[in-house]
């Protein structure tokens, strides 16, 4: 029964606050006046809208279809008009604004028609994946990645193992819990629809021992579904345990190359909220119109789980649950990796599963930061085995080359380094600078390799077509020869030969041959000049 | 570069420089303790003279670089500085080589490197190796344990002697080599390690008298500061286990020649420096197996000096000279970040 586990580098036992959200049962958010659903809620190309403003829409109705391979659709979360199509603030860290459908509801949740599929397993992969696909369903973990993506192993990948991420290691976020205490059927199910997608061998479903009674809700299911080559494992609750390489290494002590994904290893890793909306969405039809959300934190009354349609303004779900005085802090997601919000005026999307709202003895504003004083109680923690220290000296010195050499990539910027560094210093933001800088470089350096390149066609293309134009010229004056049309041919030739080697002495790999134009052997063309 | 947008993580935990500091001195108190029980209350007043040195010249470096003086003066660094320092320093020592030695350290060693945090040495290393050269005799006169000692200076007379210069008692009467220096001199006058020790007062079970039990309090407190993870295991394990490996091969060749690996562990300054002096994370390698070759390094060279050297005991130079090969040595000792394939 016990199951061999392995122990990630770092991480640390974070005090939980997560029993003030579990205390009462999951319900149904009130359905909002408005739905506000911006076009980009997962990574990839933004949706392109299909629907007009005035139209009227039924639930689950698809309201923007996906643009390009990484991109999902967008479906109107209740019945109601679309009032409008229009820059709207979104959950971003940035404080964005970006383009989203607006729906005034009608209080009627009329569904649009719907398609069953109960025999999805006599359904071929890809067929299923589409379904998965035009349900708009992305990694309900945060991260927002489209799922059929990650349940199209490609070919030349066998997956062994699909995993489910029941970890979900941020302090005071339960939704997950929540959701395997309350709906474990559902994501069973969701799961074996998964597994058949995948051809999968066995499943494995990760959950820390600080939810005990998500755990006992799932092992009952998997028993009355008497499914088989499936596994709820108990992990330690030690954050990061729910990062994805983190979940994979503890469960199977395989590691997912550094630039690699998952799938390298022969593991597919989706969340347990995905699993029950690829449940809904292949059996019943229905795409992803809502999730589980955690509202809690000390700054509200009554913290709980509500079930929210996706598009329901976070001020909506506060007032919900008692409302919070002004002046707190309003963060999507955990206090380790959740980012801070703008306003309560923006809307849930696909991947808010928390909404905290802390009071300063919560997340008071840092101490000024020291110097740091290469403690290394950052490197300790660091679950990506890397060197914060290291890292946030070369950041601050700009010194980007250094960076990268040490691994700024496998930084999955989970927090630990900074939540334990007693200098305070803000190592993740230091970071995510860093990440930022080299992308804006990385850019730069493209646009100038590709105006280099236009330029070098350019001065090509002009030298060809004075070669052309001497030769017709050449030609007109000597008359129609046999001569002269070769003497044309020769010309151009010419003209090519010389310019490929202006081009191989000007790139820096030239080689031996690329000598210097001027001194090439006189040319009929130059010939023709000296006339 | 935008960092006052409040990003995540959003909470902090309990660490900050203060605690630490604080989590060292507190661990030193059970070793301070025996210390005062054996040497007498020099080392009190050691401990005061060298800490409002310390402070006064972090204060006065500070004003001169135009830097606040809060909170870098209260984040107890340079408490930990001048505590360490005294500790290092003989019990009797005239309180302006205490004062001059806690000054150097600070303003040459750590302030002049950029404060906190950007000091290559050792500060309170560089304050008494600065001494230990510049007044050879004095830093070498110890006082013999109270417990076999004719006559002993109380707080008074030790008050006096260390402001006025006046001995309580014939100077030569109250002031002794250490044990390690004892044995040092008498094997150079090829003396066994027999004749030495018999009937000799200073050596006791395994180290020198008084010696053994305070080591043994610095090493509680060192394990303490261990299991509480202020500090991590590598330096310490790996500076006491080369020292003392070093020693018994040493020992184990030829026992009349060589002092005894528990000796060595017990007799000197290697438990003091082991947890509390060569883990000084600002001067120390910082990855894990840096670390482990820094703090063999130290270990090594402890022993080498104190058999080969000029000196009896060589905690505080091998400190140093390591100190030097920890920045090469960080970067040799990179981990292996997670997904990047054995190395
Ligand atoms: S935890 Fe902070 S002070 Fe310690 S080494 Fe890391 S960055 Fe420096
Ligand atoms: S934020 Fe990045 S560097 Fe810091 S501990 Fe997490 S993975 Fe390591």
């Amino acid at each position: 029964m016990a199951r061999k586990l392995w122990r990630f580098h770092g991480g640390l036992r974070l005090p939980g606050y997560k029993a003030i959200s579990t205390a009462r049962d999951a319900v149904p958010a009130r359905l909002p006046r408005h739905l506000v659903l911006p076009l980009t809620q997962h990574i990839g190309e933004p949706a392109e809208p299909v629907v007009a403003v005035g139209d009227q829409v039924l639930k689950g109705q698809l309201i923007a279809r996906a643009d390009g391979y990484v991109s999902a659709p967008v479906h109107a979360s209740s019945s109601g008009r679309v009032v409008a199509i229009e820059e709207r603030p979104i959950p971003h860290p940035s404080g964005l604004t970006a383009p989203c459908i607006v729906i005034e509801t009608d209080g009627r949740e009329t569904w649009a028609p719907l398609t069953l599929h109960l025999d999805y397993a006599d359904m071929d992969p890809s067929a299923l994946r589409n379904l998965i696909r035009e349900a708009g369903i992305v990694g309900l973990g945060g991260a927002g990645f489209p799922s059929y993506i990650k349940l199209n192993p490609g070919p030349g990948h066998k997956v062994d193992t699909l995993i489910l991420n029941g970890a979900e290691c941020e302090p005071y976020i339960t939704c997950d819990d929540m959701l395997m205490r309350q709906r474990a059927r559902e994501i069973l199910q969701g799961m074996t629809i998964m597994r058949h997608a995948l051809q999968a061998k066995q499943c494995l479903i990760g959950i820390e021992d600080n939810k005990p009674e998500a755990i006992a809700a799932m092992r009952a299911a998997v028993k009355a579904l008497g499914i088989e080559q499936v596994e709820v494992v108990v992990i330690p609750t030690i954050y990061p345990a729910g990062g994805e390489k983190q979940l994979i290494k503890t469960l199977t002590g395989l590691e997912v190359p550094s630039n690699g994904l998952p799938i390298d290893v022969g593991v597919v890793c989706h969340n347990v909220g995905t699993a029950a909306s690829v449940y809904w969405a292949v059996i019943w039809g229905e795409p992803l119109t809502s999730r589980f959300v955690t509202v809690t934190g000390d700054g509200v009354a009554a913290p709980r789980n509500l079930e929210v349609l996706i598009g329901t303004p976070v001020q909506d779900l506060i007032e919900e649950v008692g409302g919070a005085r002004p002046g707190l802090r309003l963060i999507m997601g955990g206090p380790m990796m959740g980012f801070t919000l703008s306003g309560a005026d923006v809307p849930v999307v696909k991947a808010t599963n928390c909404i905290l709202v802390a009071g300063p003895q919560v997340v008071g504003d840092p101490p000024p930061p020291m110097p740091c004083i290469r403690c290394g109680a950052c490197t300790d923690v660091c679950p990506a085995q890397l060197l914060p220290q290291q890292l946030y000296w070369y950041a601050r010195a700009k010194d980007f080359d250094k960076v990268q050499d040490h691994n700024l990539y496998d930084c999955i910027e989970c927090g630990l380094c900074a939540y334990v560094c007693p200098s305070n210093i803000p190592l993740v933001q230091y970071f995510r600078y860093a990440k930022t800088e080299i992308w804006a470089r990385e850019r730069d350096q493209q646009k100038a390799d590709l105006a280099r390149r236009r330029h070098e066609f350019r001065l090509e293309r002009l030298e060809r077509e004075k070669a052309e134009r001497e030769a017709r010229h050449r030609q007109k004056k000597a008359g129609v020869s046999d001569a002269a049309g070769d003497d044309k041919q020769a010309a151009i030739k010419a003209a090519v030969e010389r310019a490929r080697r202006k081009r191989e002495a000007a790139a820096p790999l030239g080689g031996a041959d690329s000598a210097p134009a001027t001194s090439d052997p006189a040319t009929p063309a130059q010939d023709d000049q000296k006339e | 570069m935008l960092l006052n947008n409040p990003s995540s993580p959003h909470v902090r935990g309990p660490l900050s420089v203060n605690v630490v500091m604080l989590r060292v001195l507190y661990t030193l108190v059970p070793g301070v303790a025996a210390y005062v029980w054996f040497f007498g209350w020099g080392v009190v007043i050691n401990i005061s003279i060298a800490v409002v040195a310390a402070l006064a010249s972090e204060a006065l470096m500070l004003r001169l670089r135009g830097r606040p003086l809060m909170p870098h003066l209260t984040d107890g660094s340079a408490i930990v500085t001048g505590v360490l320092l005294a500790l290092a320093l003989p019990p009797l020592l005239p309180w302006w080589m205490t004062a001059v030695g806690a000054a150097f350290g600070i303003i040459v060693a750590k302030q002049l490197y950029g404060g906190l945090g950007y000091n290559v040495f050792n500060p309170a290393m560089v304050g008494y190796a600065m001494l230990l050269i510049s007044f050879p005799r004095e830093m070498t006169q110890w006082l013999p344990p109270e417990t076999i000692a004719a006559t002993f200076p109380d707080f008074w007379d030790s008050l006096r002697y260390a402001f006025t210069g006046v001995p309580p008692a014939p100077i030569d009467a109250i002031t002794m080599a250490t044990p390690l220096d004892h044995i040092k001199t008498e094997l150079g006058l090829n003396r066994t390690i027999t004749e030495i020790k018999a009937g000799n007062p200073l050596i006791g079970e395994v180290g020198g008298v008084g010696w053994e039990v305070v080591n043994l309090a610095f090493l509680a407190g060192g394990v303490w500061l261990m299991l509480r993870r202020v500090i991590s295991w590598h330096i310490p394990v790996a500076m006491l286990g080369t020292l003392g490996a070093l020693a018994t091969v040493f020992y184990l060749t030829n026992p009349d020649a060589n002092a005894s690996p528990l000796f060595h562990l017990f007799s000197g300054a290697a438990i003091l420096g082991a947890f509390f002096i060569a883990t000084d994370p600002v001067s120390a390698a910082t990855t894990p197996r840096g670390r482990l070759i820094f703090g063999a390094g130290v270990g090594a060279l402890t022993f080498v000096i104190r058999v080969f050297g000029g000196y009896p005991d060589g905690v505080a130079f091998a400190v140093l000279l390591m100190n030097m090969a920890a920045p090469t040595i960080d970067y040799y000792t990179q981990p292996r970040a997670f997904g990047h394939g054995r190395r």
